[in-house]
């Protein structure tokens, strides 16, 4: 028990040391080799990780906590719902969807984690409706390395839609090019003498938005741009900025806690600019949710923005609505409670399409395919050379409380902003795809 | 462990050949402990590598040179951006592959050094809270700085860098991640063992003197103003490192990832393990990568309802965190790191064969381990227990 070794006996136990520790890690390093895809049997037949013969594991990120998750927690509630009732009625091809939903707080550094342990721990089918601009951009190269399906991602932005570069990317919303577009038109056609500014948020989101506006005004047509930064919750020196310009339309590329911020600021300077928004920040029963019940209807009456879901008295909200009574607990029924709905209901007919024994190669063809029709005002613009899913939106204003569409509905094809006529899905089978 | 201390299968070594050769022993067993782990926890053993990087040197500077910084979180972003700047730079000058790597990786320390210069500057002058306060600023300050030169630091998108793929000649023995983690592990040891070298070193003493009680170490002739700075920028410099190893593993870096929370997290992994102790850094940032998933692990586990669920979510740590600070510094003000040393010498009394050094190390003194570690000027012996 000495620890002063006799000079001999340490040799001998270096050296034995050593060849342990080598044989040891030879040893190791037979049991954790990776599988080369090409040698990979199953390679051949397609990658079914996350299915078996009863469910099909999905996975998201999602802020839960932090400056976004008042105005977005409710979407993967929502879709969770919608879930459950599929799979109460049976599922899709007798499988059942379980779907893993992970915080991320809105915050690139955390999704990468949650994303990693989505793919590795998880080991779900795919990522569906991961959420953020700048979130979701942190593990688009980790997703495509993986070859994981990374469906309808929660976000605007056109890095979804690079079918060379990330094959299994497909957006859901409108891009924020188009909506920045439709809803420039939209003031040049109705407004055409008032001054227009935007305020947008520091990232791809803000930076499209403002692409899209000068599309339809032109580059000079934007009086004055002011950019904020979420992790700063203050925007007074901005909303000053705009006032200061002389602004009588302000777009706003905010997520819906910003809008509220930026329309509350404001009313607090006794400034009352004609508001227009980017769906991503335009929902309404959100924003009363945010500046309270008293004010929100005299700050947001008349407030415009842009959406492309069923809204108010369809059919589809209908049935929403009673899905959100049974498995939602009755929550609040708003804009993303349609949203995360929406986009569980074109998952589970993209996983019909996919066919029986579904693989994520089969999933990302029928995506791919055109084949899917979702419930949106216009048709998807998925295919073989497009990963993004509306080209177009409808005009809605707030009136008395009540959020709904307008008249006027744009769309953008070769960088050009048209007026088009809605074309709104019907339901079928009760939301029950695969039948 | 067999509790044996591990150099004693080297008793003909010592001094800095000890040090360089244990680092290589250990370094080895990491990287072929990585053969045991599957891709996620690789990915979580380099990020618990890439924090090592940063808590070794806060553990350096607030315990040994007695100087508190909240802003590591900064100094580590410094890093990342001078990382990805870096890389990027390169990528669009056609270089990949290693050189880009390693050039990407000196520009992330010479930036954190030099942030960690003009902050040690300013240190030298400072004490106690005041120093707290403006290493503080400089955390708050982050996204500020990212917004307002967003045409370079891209705002709170932050930047994307190039993904470094497995080389060739591993391809077929490991994965992305266990790449990422063999990365991650020879960067840290390289810090850390140079830590170690600085710590047993004319430096350290001098920091240690410094701490103690600055009067006396100047009446010495230690000059105490530029060890101050030096502490400083070495402790910048390791978490420089860490920074761009960060960036590696996860292609970006954003002010998100490099909250006030995030550096008080750095603080309560150095404090965790054991102030001034390198291997305390090691368990301290492991404690910190693991415990938030054990958590997220357990809460999902247990099938809450889903509004407790989303309220646990992302703040159960931090209030678990919280306690541990409290625990440990009622129960081990030395730290985790304090208990391998206990059990020795309990050990040593109790099989009656005294190891010399353990069995005069004091018992730790609890004016030591406060958990700033700057308050004392006291000057009275502020004896880290953890030498070797």
């Amino acid at each position: 028990m000495s620890h002063q070794s006799p000079a001999p006996r340490s040799a001998v136990r270096r050296t034995g040391g050593l060849i342990a520790a080598s044989a040891l890690i030879v040893g190791l390093a037979a049991c954790s080799t990776p599988t080369a895809p090409s040698d990979d049997p199953a390679a051949a037949e397609g990658d079914s990780t996350g299915v078996t013969d009863t469910t099909v594991t999905i996975g998201t990120h999602t802020p839960l906590t932090g400056p976004a998750a008042a105005g977005y927690s409710s979407i993967s509630a929502a879709a969770s719902a919608y879930f459950d009732y599929l799979n109460d009625q049976g599922g899709v091809n007798g499988r059942t969807i379980e779907f893993i939903v992970k915080d991320d707080g809105y915050n690139p550094a955390n999704t990468q984690t949650a994303v990693r342990e989505l793919v590795q721990q998880d080991e779900v089918f795919a990522i569906l409706n991961g959420l953020g601009t700048a979130t979701h951009q942190s593990v688009l190269e980790f997703l495509d390395q993986n070859s994981v399906p990374d469906l309808f991602v929660a976000s605007g932005s056109t890095s979804w839609n690079q079918p060379d570069t990330y094959p299994n990317t497909f957006g859901f919303n409108a891009d924020y090019v188009v909506e920045g577009a439709a809803l420039g038109q939209y003031a040049a056609d109705e407004f055409p003498d008032k001054s227009v500014c935007v305020l947008g948020q520091d990232d791809d989101f803000g930076d499209e938005f403002i692409e899209g506006v000068e599309l339809a005004v032109g580059a000079d047509g934007i009086t004055e741009t002011q950019r904020y930064s979420v992790s700063n919750q203050d925007v007074t020196a901005q909303i000053g900025a705009l006032q200061a310009a002389g602004c009588e339309i302000v777009a706003l590329a905010t997520i819906n806690g910003f809008t509220a911020l930026a329309v509350g600021t404001a009313a607090q300077l006794g400034w009352f600019p004609q508001w227009f928004s980017s769906s991503s920040g335009a929902d309404y029963p959100t924003l009363v949710g945010y500046l309270g019940e008293d004010v929100a209807p005299k700050v947001l009456q008349g407030f415009t923005g842009t959406n492309y879901l069923p809204m108010a008295d369809d059919e589809w909200v209908t049935l929403f609505r009673e899905i959100n009574d049974e498995f939602n607990d009755a929550a609040p029924f708003d804009g993303n409670t349609i949203y995360g709905m929406s986009v569980a209901y074109l998952f589970a007919e993209a996983l019909a399409a996919a066919g029986e024994d579904p693989t994520r190669e089969a999933l990302v063809e029928a995506v791919s395919s055109g084949d899917l029709v979702g419930n949106g005002i216009l048709p998807l613009a998925f295919g073989p050379d497009s990963h993004a899913a509306y080209l177009g939106v409808g005009i809605t204003t707030v009136d008395q409380g009540v959020q709904d569409y307008l008249d006027a509905t744009y769309e953008v094809r070769d960088g050009a902003v048209s007026a088009v006529e809605p074309s709104p899905v019907p339901l079928s089978n009760a939301a029950v795809p695969g039948e | 462990m067999t509790g044996r201390r591990v150099p004693r299968l080297l008793p003909g070594l010592t001094g800095t050949r000890r040090v360089l050769v244990t680092a290589v022993v250990l370094t080895v067993l990491a990287l072929g402990g990585t053969f045991l782990l599957d891709p996620f926890r690789n990915f979580q053993l380099a990020t618990a590598a890439a924090y090592l990087c940063a808590v070794a040197g806060l553990t350096l500077l607030i315990g040994l040179s007695g100087q508190l910084s909240l802003g590591h979180a900064a100094l580590m972003a410094a890093g990342g951006y001078g990382y990805a700047l870096t890389s990027n730079a390169l990528t669009d000058a056609g270089l990949d592959g290693l050189p880009r790597f390693l050039a990407s990786l000196v520009a992330a320390v010479v930036i954190a050094c030099l942030l960690g210069l003009l902050l040690g500057l300013a240190a030298a002058r400072l004490r106690g809270p005041y120093l707290a306060g403006l290493t503080l600023a400089l955390v708050i300050a982050l996204p500020a700085i990212t917004s307002v030169w967003s045409p370079v630091f891209r705002g709170d998108q932050g930047l994307q860098t190039a993904y470094n793929p497995v080389p060739t000649a591993l391809e077929r023995l490991i994965a992305v991640e266990q790449w990422q983690a063999w990365v991650a592990i020879l960067v840290a040891s390289v810090v850390v063992t140079a830590l170690t070298i600085v710590r047993r070193g004319t430096l350290g003493l001098r920091m240690r003197a410094v701490r103690d009680d600055e009067t006396a170490a100047r009446l010495n002739g230690v000059p105490a103003r530029s060890v101050k700075v030096a502490a400083f920028t070495v402790s910048a410099a390791a978490a420089g490192a860490g920074g761009a190893v960060l960036c590696f593993i996860t292609q970006s870096v954003s002010p998100g990832g490099y909250t006030l929370a995030f550096s008080l997290l750095l603080v309560v992994a150095a404090i965790v393990g054991g102030l001034g102790s390198i291997g305390g850094a090691v368990i301290g940032s492991m404690v910190i990568v693991v415990l938030p998933w054990l958590l997220g692990a357990g809460t999902a586990a247990l099938d809450l309802p889903a509004e407790l669920e989303q309220r646990l979510s992302g703040n159960l740590a931090v209030l678990v965190f919280g306690a541990l600070l409290i625990a440990v510094m009622l129960l081990r003000p030395d730290g985790l790191a304090g208990l391998a040393g206990a059990w020795r010498r309990r050990r040593a009394r109790r099989g009656g064969s005294a190891l010399p050094r353990a069995a005069t190390t004091p018992p730790a003194a609890a004016d030591s381990l406060d958990p700033a570690g700057v308050a004392d000027t006291s000057g009275h012996s502020r004896t880290i227990p953890i030498e070797r």
